[in-house]
C-alpha cells in the first residue's frame, strides 16, 4: 500500500515537472457575468487563448458587481489582486481615485507597444472612462443604456398606434391614460429609478445631475438635481402614480418581469434587458428611445452609460501587462465586438463595430436593437458626457429610498429631491475627504 | 455555603481554559479590536491610505438623522422577532409534546427551516409575497380583496421581514423547548392532571415556570439573532425599503461596509451595535434573570 501511493506520488510529480515545456503567462480576469453572459465571457477568453500561444486568460466569476469589487479590494490588500477586474459604471470614480491600485489602460497599451487608438471608440462610452488628463483609465467592455419598451398588443387593444411609440413624456401620460381606460392595471413602470429618471434623464435633456460637469471635474462635485426640470418630471411621475398610470415595481431591475409577463404595458429600463424581453415576452413588443420633454432646449442629447469596464490592477510584471494589452487588442477587433453586440445586446463599443453590424443587416432583422446605439453615438457635451461620482452606490440607494416616499405618498416630490440631495452631498463630502487623504 | 471546587494546581485551570480562550480571542477579541481601531480611522477602500480620524466617524454617524431612525426600526424589529419567535415555537413545542403518534415526523418537519440559509429564506418569502405575482399576495387580493404591497407599504414590509426572520428561527427555539419540556418530570404533570388541572392550567402553573431558564436563554439568543443575523433576509426581501423603513442597524453596517466600501463608517456602526448588544445582554441578566428559577 505504502509503496503504491509513493509510486503514485512520484508519478504525479514527474508529470507536473514535464508538462509546461513552454511556460504560458497567465492573466487572471475577475468578472460578474452570470447565465448566458458567463458563457459569453468564457468564450471570449477561449477564443483569445486559442488565437495565440504566449498568454492564457483565466476568467473567474467573483459574484455580482459589488461583490467582485469588494473581493478585489480585499485581494489587493493582501497582494493577490487579479490582473483584470470588471467594474460597474457606478464604481468608476472609486477606481479612479485609487491611483496606487490601478494602472491606466492607456499606459498599459503604450508600455507594451501594442497599437491602440482611443478615438476608435464611441465617444459617449470612452469619454466616461477617460481621465481629465485625456488618458484612458479603463477598457470599455459591456456598455448599456436606458431605453423605452412597450407592448404592441396592449397598444392595439387600447386603440393606440402599435407602430408609434410615445416619444415624449406628455405622450406617455396620454398613452397610459388610454391603456388604463382599457383596463390595464399597470400602464407604465420602470427599473433603475435613479439611472433612468435622474441620471439618464439629466443627460438626455443636457442638464446637470451634479456640479463640476457631473463629477468629471473632480471630487468637489455636489448634486444638482433640484432644478425646475427635475422637479417637473417627478411631479409628473407622482401624479401618474396617484392616478394609477405609473406603478412602482421595486428597486434595481426587479421590475423587468412585470413587463415581460405582460402586466405592465410600457416600461423604461436597461437596453441590456433586451435578452430577457426577447426570450420571455409572449406578445409583440417594441423598443424606442427614452421619452423627453419637447420644450427643453438641447433635448434629446444622449443617454447615460451603464454596464461595466475592465480595469487593470497595479503591481504586476511587464510580460503580464503585455498579455493584458494583447487581450484588449483582441477585444477591440470589430468582428469580435460586433459578434458580442449581437449576442448580448450590449452596445458595440467601437464605431467600426457598429458599422459592421449595420452592414450585416442585423438591425433590419431585429428592429429596435439599434435604439440604444443611436442614443449613444452622438457628440457629447460637457453636461452629457456621463456621471462620475464617488460613493455612487450609496447615493443611488438614497435616491431609491427618498423616491419611494413619493410613490407611497409620504413626501412631496420637492421635499424628497431636496432631502436626497442633502444626504447625497454628505456622501460626496465624505468621498472628497477620503480621496484627499489618499492623494497625500 | 461554598460549593465551588478548587484546583490545587496553579497552572492547570489556565491550561484547561487555554483552548477556549484561544478560540474566543481569534474569533471574537481580535476582530472586535480591529473594528474598534478601524472605527477611529478614515480609510479608502483599497487600503492605500489610512488617516487617524479620532471620533469623526461617530460624530458623522450620530448627526445623520437616517441613522438615528434605524434605532427605532431595529428596536421594533428585534422585539417582534424575539417575542413572536419564542411564543410561536413554545406553542408548537407544547403541541408537539402532546402528540402521541408520529412525533418524529412532526419534529423533523419543524426543525427543517433551520437548515435553510437566511438569504434563501428571504427569497422564499419574497416569492410568496411578491405583489401581483406571489402566491400569497395573489391569494390575498383574489379572495380577501386585500392589496398586499410591501414595496410601498411599510407595515407590510415590516410584517414580511419579521415573518421570514421568525420562521427561520422557530426551529432553533423549538428544539430547546422540546428538550426543556422533556426534562420536566412526568410525575409533576400527571399529579396535576389527577388533581383535575386542565391542559392550559398545567402548562401555565407547572410547565411554563419550569421552562423559564430555557425561555430566558432563548430571549438572549433571539435578541442577538435579530440584531446580527438578519441582514441577509432583509437584503433579499426589502433591501431596507420602502424608504428606510426596514433598514435595521446591522443591514446598514453591511450596506455601507461591503457595498459602499466605507470601512471607517461601517466599523463605527458595528462598534455601536456591539455596545448595544452587550448592554442589552447585561440588562437581561441583571433584571430578567432574577425572575428565573433554575
Amino acid at each position: 500500500m505504502k509503496f503504491k501511493s509513493l509510486a503514485l506520488a512520484a508519478g504525479v510529480v514527474a508529470m507536473a515537472l514535464s508538462a509546461p515545456a513552454h511556460a504560458q503567462v497567465e492573466i487572471q480576469w475577475w468578472h460578474s457575468m452570470t447565465g448566458g453572459l458567463n458563457e459569453w465571457v468564457n468564450d471570449l477568453a477561449k477564443q483569445f487563448n486559442d488565437s495565440q500561444k504566449d498568454y492564457k486568460v483565466v476568467a473567474t466569476f467573483k459574484g455580482n458587481y459589488d461583490e467582485s469589487m469588494t473581493a478585489a479590494m480585499a485581494a489587493f490588500r493582501s497582494g493577490n489582486a487579479p490582473h483584470i477586474l470588471q467594474v460597474f459604471e457606478v464604481g468608476t470614480a472609486t477606481m479612479m481615485a485609487a491611483k496606487g491600485a490601478v494602472k491606466p489602460v492607456g499606459e498599459v497599451m503604450k508600455q507594451s507597444g501594442v497599437s491602440f487608438d482611443p478615438k476608435a471608440y464611441v465617444p459617449a462610452v470612452s469619454a466616461y472612462y477617460t481621465a481629465p488628463s485625456g488618458e484612458m483609465m479603463s477598457f470599455p467592455f459591456n456598455s448599456s443604456t436606458t431605453i423605452f419598451y412597450y407592448n404592441k398588443d396592449a397598444f392595439k387593444a387600447a386603440g393606440l398606434d402599435p407602430n408609434k411609440a410615445p416619444s415624449t413624456w406628455p405622450e406617455v401620460v396620454a398613452a397610459a391614460a388610454k391603456l388604463k381606460a382599457n383596463g390595464s392595471k399597470c400602464p407604465y413602470s420602470t427599473s433603475w429609478m435613479s439611472w433612468v429618471h435622474l441620471e439618464s434623464f439629466s443627460l438626455w435633456h443636457n442638464t446637470l445631475f451634479a456640479t463640476q460637469n457631473n463629477g468629471f471635474g473632480g471630487p468637489s462635485a455636489r448634486l444638482a438635481f433640484n432644478s425646475p426640470l427635475h422637479l417637473r418630471h417627478f411631479e409628473n411621475l407622482a401624479n401618474m402614480a396617484k392616478q394609477g398610470l405609473f406603478v412602482y415595481k421595486g428597486r434595481a431591475s426587479v421590475a423587468v418581469p412585470s413587463f415581460v409577463s405582460g402586466e405592465c404595458a410600457m416600461f423604461t429600463g436597461s437596453s441590456g434587458s433586451y435578452a430577457d424581453v426577447a426570450k420571455g415576452a409572449k406578445f409583440a413588443y417594441g423598443l424606442a428611445p427614452l421619452p423627453y420633454y419637447p420644450d427643453v432646449a438641447g433635448a434629446p442629447q444622449n443617454t447615460a452609460i451603464g454596464g461595466a469596464s475592465l480595469w487593470v490592477m497595479s503591481g504586476k510584471k511587464a510580460p503580464e501587462y503585455k498579455g493584458v494589452a494583447e487581450f484588449f487588442k483582441f477585444l477591440s477587433n470589430p468582428e469580435v465586438q460586433s459578434a458580442s453586440h449581437k449576442r448580448t445586446g450590449y452596445l458595440p463599443i467601437t464605431t467600426a463595430a457598429y458599422e459592421l453590424t449595420e452592414k450585416s443587416g442585423f438591425y433590419k432583422e431585429k428592429p429596435g436593437t439599434d435604439v440604444a446605439v443611436t442614443q449613444m453615438i452622438r457628440k457629447t457635451t460637457d453636461k452629457s458626457r456621463g456621471i462620475r461620482l464617488g460613493n455612487f452606490v450609496q447615493i443611488r440607494t438614497i435616491l431609491d429610498e427618498e423616491t419611494e416616499l413619493i410613490w407611497s405618498g409620504k413626501k412631496e416630490p420637492k421635499d424628497a429631491l431636496e432631502s436626497a440631495m442633502k444626504r447625497g452631498n454628505e456622501q460626496l463630502e465624505r468621498f472628497e475627504k477620503a480621496s484627499k487623504a489618499a492623494a497625500l | 455555603m461554598e460549593k465551588r471546587v478548587r484546583f490545587q494546581s496553579a497552572w492547570l485551570p489556565w491550561a484547561l481554559l487555554a483552548p477556549q480562550v484561544a478560540i474566543v480571542s481569534v474569533f471574537f477579541f481580535w476582530p472586535a479590536a480591529q473594528a474598534i481601531l478601524q472605527s477611529l480611522q478614515v480609510e479608502d477602500s483599497f487600503g492605500l491610505s489610512r488617516q487617524w480620524a479620532g471620533l469623526e466617524n461617530f460624530k458623522t454617524l450620530f448627526s445623520d438623522a437616517a441613522y438615528l431612525e434605524s434605532f427605532k426600526t431595529t428596536a421594533i424589529f428585534s422585539v417582534l422577532v424575539a417575542v413572536l419567535g419564542i411564543a410561536v415555537s413554545l406553542m408548537l413545542a407544547v403541541f408537539a409534546d402532546r402528540v402521541v403518534r408520529g412525533v418524529l415526523f412532526y419534529r423533523t418537519l419543524l426543525i427543517v427551516p433551520y437548515a435553510v440559509a437566511p438569504a434563501v429564506a428571504g427569497v422564499l418569502w419574497l416569492f410568496m409575497f411578491s405583489p401581483s405575482i406571489g402566491v400569497v399576495a395573489y391569494g390575498l387580493s383574489k379572495f380577501l380583496g386585500f392589496e398586499w404591497n410591501h414595496l410601498l407599504n411599510s407595515n407590510h414590509a415590516m410584517t414580511l421581514i419579521v415573518a421570514a426572520a421568525v420562521w427561520k428561527q422557530i426551529s432553533y427555539n423549538f428544539l430547546f423547548f422540546v428538550a426543556g419540556l422533556q426534562s420536566i418530570p412526568k410525575s409533576l404533570v400527571e399529579a396535576a392532571a389527577i388533581d383535575g388541572a386542565r391542559p392550559w392550567r398545567r402548562f401555565w402553573s407547572i410547565q411554563f415556570p419550569l421552562l423559564t431558564p430555557t425561555t430566558f436563554f432563548l430571549l438572549v439568543i433571539n435578541m442577538v439573532y435579530a440584531f446580527f443575523d438578519t441582514f441577509a433576509i432583509i437584503d433579499a426581501t426589502t433591501s431596507g425599503g420602502p424608504g428606510r423603513d426596514t433598514v435595521i442597524l446591522v443591514f446598514k453596517v453591511y450596506i455601507d461596509g461591503i457595498k459602499g466600501g466605507d470601512i471607517g463608517g461601517s466599523a463605527a456602526q458595528s462598534v455601536v451595535l456591539m455596545l448595544i448588544v452587550v448592554a442589552l445582554t447585561v440588562l437581561q441578566f441583571r433584571y430578567v434573570e432574577k425572575k428565573v428559577s433554575y
